[in-house]
């Protein structure tokens, strides 16, 4: 399938995993991404694939656990409150160092919350959200088609690192349609599974586990989890750059918001303020090295998340207090407006005379 | 010289960490013998669950996965769905199978998924202490229940295998007990039947409940065990082909 087609970002999303090989999906219905499980019921029955609608989300977790442990492409989707019950699940891959793909598009939160479109699962997310001291790599799509682009990302990173890639959306995006291109590009070169539960035949026994209660054990392990995770965040940060070479308040953003704070950056810059923006595709590994690397000229940060403010932790820890990062946040289903965030850069600038 | 005797080859040569007169020694072994004689050795893979027996992948030479607690039928759901060729069998105990894990149980059940099930009951939570299992006795002093377990209150003993019994998509549910020779040949041949439904593609999903003594928090000697589970336990959960 090369060809340009309407989707929205669910479905769109969800044929791009079939695309990358996905053997399996497992899921339990929760809007706003019910698409995509009723589009895998189909889907995966035609190409000769498994779908099973789990009895929660905690099953389809641990659907997700049981195939990826034998070798396979698997992958569950679902929004905040499903999110929340997999944690244990997703603690239990992070331990057993299986590669799995785990789809959130957010909704307003906390507790049942809403079904409008959020980002306040930000911190869930990027801390890895269950227990234990352990990351999951987070993509954060801003369009439809980077959102497909980056299920095909996610099960070669998931592979490549044996690690859960959560691809991090919100309702906005998931229900959103817009042309996209679905196409197998130039995939990466992936290790062997030769950890794989496929039988002992004629070889020695796999184990896969997460309990090492040997003194010292489970230390190592996770010695060498943070030596995994120091590559991936060498090697793997995404962000983009847009207006920056002059840039004097940087907007910084992510996902659905991205694309707003894009056009009020436009906006600014008509009426002759210097706005520039930084926008994190992977939100864990964070691009810290590039946004510490623009608080190096003065400059001021405004971060505009559908959260009460969780990326913008990031980002001040990224500036450590070179210059101000401020924070313009709607949660619970608000989406910041063009204008409401023109408004935000105007007071600023003039407050501080920076354009 | 004739060898009379001999190491079951999907049994390890290790020491063991089950206390003395522990029941998970004697499954662990039946079960062994079954994968063995069933030669199925180089396409099974087994579950350990969260208990006494997470440790299960240290005895029995097949590939294993140690799981979240309870959460072993959906991860064998997910094995058996993207291996149908691969003999998938879950080991829980009552904590891990009749408590926390019911949801996942009664929904593998429930879709019919042709998976085998090795259901531990020894009436208490071994691992953590001995305390009260769903399948305690009443009147059964365990850590959590010091005066006896009382229906009011704490429940009465569960009993999850007549419950799935009544699904369309168990094909076999028995319940046996390591409790003396002939109970432990029964047991065997239980498990080994539970095995070849799977192996012959039957539309459902096996278990064998086993009654299995632990003496340490029973506060009772091996010997005295297995008399309470023929005496008192069996009362409870009655040795009985429940289907198939």
């Amino acid at each position: 399938m090369s060809a340009r087609i309407l989707m929205c970002g669910n479905e769109a999303l969800a044929e791009a995993a079939i695309l990358a090989g996905c053997d399996a999906y497992f899921g339990y219905p929760i809007t706003p991404q019910n698409e995509i499980t009723a589009y895998m019921s189909r889907r995966m029955a035609e190409e000769g694939r498994v779908f099973v609608q789990s009895e929660s989300e905690l099953a389809a977790i641990n659907m997700v656990f049981g195939a990826a442990a034998t070798g396979k492409r698997t992958m569950t989707s679902s929004s905040s409150p499903g999110i929340s019950l997999m944690q244990e699940g997703m603690s239990f891959l992070a331990g057993a160092e299986l590669p799995a793909v785990v789809v959130n598009v957010m909704r307003g939160g906390p507790g049942l919350g809403n079904i409008a479109p959020s980002q306040g699962d930000y911190f869930q997310a990027t801390r890895g959200g269950g227990h234990g001291d352990y990351r999951t790599i987070v993509l954060g799509p801003s369009r439809v088609q980077e959102l497909a682009d980056c299920m095909v990302l996610a099960f070669d990173l998931a592979d490549q690192y044996r690690i859960t890639v959560m691809v991090l959306a919100d309702g906005i995006l998931g229900q959103m349609m817009e042309p996209v291109v679905l196409e197998a590009k130039q995939r990466r070169e992936l290790p062997p599974k030769d950890w794989a539960l496929t039988g002992a035949d004629g070889r020695e026994q796999n184990i896969v586990r997460s309990l090492w209660l040997g003194e010292g054990a489970l230390e190592e392990l996770n010695n060498k989890l943070q030596a995994k995770y120091q590559q991936i965040q060498e090697n793997e940060v995404l962000c983009e750059e847009y207006q920056m070479d002059d840039a004097e308040i940087v907007i910084v953003a992510y996902g659905t918001v991205a694309r707003i704070a894009r056009t009020a950056v436009d906006k600014a810059r008509e009426e002759g303020i210097n706005a520039g923006l930084i926008r994190p595709i992977t939100l864990w590994p964070f691009p810290t090295k590039q946004i510490s690397a623009a608080a190096e000229t003065f400059r001021m940060f405004l971060t505009v998340e559908m959260s009460c403010g969780q990326m913008v932790e990031d980002v001040q820890l990224a500036v450590a207090g070179k210059c101000p990062v401020l924070l313009h946040g709607r949660p619970g289903g608000g989406v910041p407006g063009v204008e409401e965030i023109l408004e935000k850069i105007r007071q600023l600038t003039i407050r501080t005379g920076a354009a | 010289m004739k060898a009379v005797h001999k190491r079951t080859p999907v049994l390890k040569d290790c020491p063991t960490h089950y206390c003395p007169g522990c029941g998970h020694g004697i499954a662990h072994r039946i079960l062994a013998e079954v994968i063995d004689e069933l030669g199925i050795q180089g396409r099974t893979i087994g579950i350990a669950p969260v208990g006494c027996a997470v440790l299960a992948y240290n005895y029995l030479d097949v590939d294993m996965i140690e799981v979240a607690h309870g959460r072993a039928p959906a991860v064998a759901t997910g094995m058996k769905r993207t291996n149908p060729d691969s003999i998938v069998f879950s080991y829980q105990g009552d904590g891990d199978l009749a408590a926390i894990g019911t949801a996942e149980i009664l929904h593998a059940a429930h879709r019919a998924e042709p998976l085998t099930v090795i259901f531990i009951n020894n009436a208490v939570f071994g691992m953590t202490g001995g305390q009260m299992a769903p399948t305690t006795t009443l009147g059964q002093v365990t850590a959590t229940t010091p005066a006896g377990r009382q229906a009011r209150g704490e429940g009465y003993p569960l009993q999850v295998s007549e419950i799935l019994a009544l699904l369309p998509g168990t094909v076999y549910v028995e319940r046996c007990a390591l409790s003396g020779t002939v109970s432990i040949k029964r047991a065997k041949a239980a498990i080994k039947h539970a095995f070849e439904l799977q192996m012959d593609g039957a539309p459902g999903l096996s278990l064998v409940e086993v009654l299995s003594p632990c003496p340490t928090y029973w506060r009772m000697s091996p010997g005295d065990a297995m008399k309470w589970i023929k005496e008192e336990m069996s009362q409870v959960f009655p040795i009985a082909r429940l289907k198939g």
